[in-house]
């Protein structure tokens, strides 16, 4: 047995249904958590023995709005023919996303045991929210800000939870699926205002290389392997 | 007797000691430091939702734009998660070449990092010092890849291209007789790697000279030694990696610990300080220099004596060679579908670190199987030293802001990108 599938199963045993998922793939540990257990679990894998996660490498923000959905049709043959024009969530894959919209990934590391885990779990809610584990980490404290504001998950009990890398008075989380590239507003500096001003978008969202989804068969041994 | 109150005042974003664009707001009382508040963002490009709208391929210019000072080690950090998801492994040549070429990287930021940290402590010399050396080093960029800084030269499976045989070469001018320019061309005459030898075998003369400028120096110690203390406990409960972490005496380095590349074919060691104070991690960094010598020279000795392939040799993810493609419609179509849509990787996620000269860069890529990745998030190293800027200020003077940021080495294309 792997180091990893031995952490693995050291989890599954230490938090039994506490955790709802757990994945080996590509020698990476994934586990899912619900959102209430998040910080209970967070504070056994930094303090106990067995895992002493004493690193917390990263907070990350995922919108899995549009996951799976591509732009063109590639396999079924259609009556039309194919299509080139760029059109949102036309083609059909097998790809599906069955959880929550939105993701809090914490990617811990451990220098004890030189190993790494994968935390997920999923706020719920307009706005969703989480609790913080600013306490259990303090270098979570940016990387929480950082992802409120990119995706406006809210961290209760965050100290200090404002935008940090948006503009002052920013609107909007621009990393979310359904905020356009091209942003909302530009600005430019009005000379007879004197001041800089903020306007609609006079761009256009182009498409230059369209998202395709297409099945690989050299793949599937890969995809076996994360199952 | 009137009151004495503290005040605030606004360091940057316009400020030579701010490295780039950071914005601190600083509360004083008299000279010393009692908080400090970061604000940063002010050059956020939104990488990360661009690279969500391009091919795989397409982003790897844009890793070279996040630490501007360090581009090949975040490009190896982009292309390492590319290929986990893809089950792919870069031929040994290629390997060893990356490796090779990570550490030219680190000895470009250490050398930016210490002339501009001598520099905002008032050092003026050794700015003028680093920069001839960085020099040959951006030659050896240029050599490889055309470009002087960002470029784009790892690509998933491999490397652009195997090393040239010449470099490229001064040419007399107006300011340049002839006679001048055949003494500058005097390394210049042999191969790629004829030129980096005589840069490595010279360059540790070259840190003895900043070495005897600084180290002992009086000024230095004095304005470097105690500053900016970071304990153990609290490098590793703010996250901090690379020469930040192993400044506070943790042998931590990824290179050791989770070899990737040719890293675990090669002999060096972790520099280790003791205090972690500014001192320290810059004595840990002129050692890095060091040792990145040894790993270059190692890779010299290895690439001068194995030859082979430098990239994969499946056309589905690096493109065929121009030639076969004039004569193989196979290799046409190869190349069309390649840079007109790129490659699918299966669905997934993939987290790839690399030990960047400033600490752990990490790559998370979502991937829904489609062409694009899903969604990618980068951990710059710098972003979680920069959070703990407040701890570190706390009860300083005004004066030792300066030394203490840029000991953390910051650069703001990786923290905002």
């Amino acid at each position: 047995m792997s180091k990893i599938e031995n952490l693995a199963s050291k989890l599954a045993e230490r938090f039994k249904d506490k955790i709802t998922d757990s994945v080996v793939a590509l020698d990476e540990l994934t586990i899912e958590v619900q959102p209430a257990d998040l910080r209970e679990v967070c504070l056994a894998l930094r303090d106990e023995d067995d895992f002493s996660f004493e690193h917390l490498i990263d907070v990350c923000g995922v919108d899995y709005l549009e996951y799976g959905k591509s732009d063109w049709q590639t396999e079924a043959a259609t009556s039309t023919g194919f299509s080139r024009g760029v059109e949102k969530d036309r083609g059909e894959s097998d790809v599906k996303w069955g959880k929550g919209r939105f993701a809090s990934v914490y990617h811990l590391l451990s220098m004890t045991h030189n190993h790494r885990i994968r935390v997920r779990t999923f706020p719920v809610g307009e706005p969703p929210r989480i609790d913080s584990v600013v306490d259990i980490w303090p270098s979570a404290n940016w990387f929480e800000r950082e992802s409120f504001d990119l995706f406006g998950i809210l961290y209760d009990g965050h100290p200090d939870l404002r935008r940090i890398l948006t503009d002052y008075g920013f609107t909007g989380h621009p990393f979310r699926k359904d905020f356009p590239l091209i942003g909302e507003v530009e600005m430019r500096y009005d000379a007879t205002l004197q001041r800089c001003v903020y306007e609609p978008v006079s761009i256009q969202d182009r498409t230059l290389v369209p998202k395709v989804i297409r099945d690989d068969s050299r793949y599937e041994s890969i995809e076996e392997g994360q199952k | 007797m009137s009151e004495i109150k503290n005040y605030t005042v606004n360091f940057g974003p316009q400020h030579p000691a701010a490295h780039g664009v950071l914005r601190l707001i600083l509360e004083l009382e008299g000279e010393v430091i009692t908080h400090s508040d970061p604000h940063i963002g002010l050059l956020h490009r939104a990488t990360e939702k661009l690279a969500e709208s391009k091919p795989f391929n397409q982003s790897i210019g844009y890793m070279d734009r996040l630490d501007y000072v360090s581009m090949m080690c975040n490009e190896h950090g982009y292309v390492m998660a590319i290929e986990k998801l893809l089950g792919i492994e870069a031929p040994i040549r290629a390997q060893y070449i990356r490796t090779m070429f990570d550490e030219i990287t680190r000895i470009l930021n250490h050398l930016l990092w210490l002339g501009a940290h001598a520099l905002d402590i008032g050092a003026m010399t050794v700015l003028l010092y680093c920069f001839r050396e960085r020099e040959d080093l951006f030659d050896c960029y240029e050599a490889v890849s055309g470009a002087r800084m960002h470029a784009s030269y790892y690509r998933p499976g491999g490397v652009y291209r195997d090393l040239p045989h010449e470099m490229p070469k001064y040419k007399p001018s107006r300011w340049h007789s002839e006679k001048e320019v055949k003494k500058m061309n005097a390394n210049r005459e042999g191969s790629f790697l004829d030129f980096i030898e005589d840069f490595v075998n010279r360059f540790p003369g070259l840190i003895d000279e900043y070495e005897t400028l600084l180290t002992d120096n009086r000024i230095w110690k004095q304005r470097t030694v105690d500053i900016g203390i970071v304990s153990p406990e609290m490098a590793l409960s703010h996250g901090m990696t690379g020469p930040m972490l192993r400044g506070s005496g943790i042998a931590w380095d990824l290179r050791k610990k989770q070899p990737y590349a040719a890293y675990d074919k090669v002999d060096f060691d972790i520099p280790v300080g003791k205090n972690g104070d500014c001192y320290d991690r810059y004595l840990v960094r002129v050692n890095e220099m060091r040792q990145s010598t040894r790993i270059i020279k190692q890779c010299i000795d290895w690439l001068r004596n194995n030859n082979g392939p430098v990239i994969l040799d499946d056309y589905k993810i690096a493109p065929p060679k121009r030639e076969q493609m004039k004569f193989g419609m196979e290799s046409m179509i190869h190349h069309f579908k390649l840079f007109t849509e790129g490659y699918c990787t299966p669905p997934g996620e993939a987290y790839a670190a690399v030990e960047h000269p400033k600490g752990e860069f990490g790559v998370y890529l979502v991937s829904d199987g489609a062409n694009k990745p899903y969604r990618m998030k980068i951990r710059a190293a710098s972003f979680a030293h920069l959070a703990a800027m407040n701890e570190m200020l706390k009860g300083h003077m005004i004066a030792d802001l300066a030394a203490i940021l840029s000991s953390i080495d910051v650069v703001f294309g990786e923290i905002d990108r």
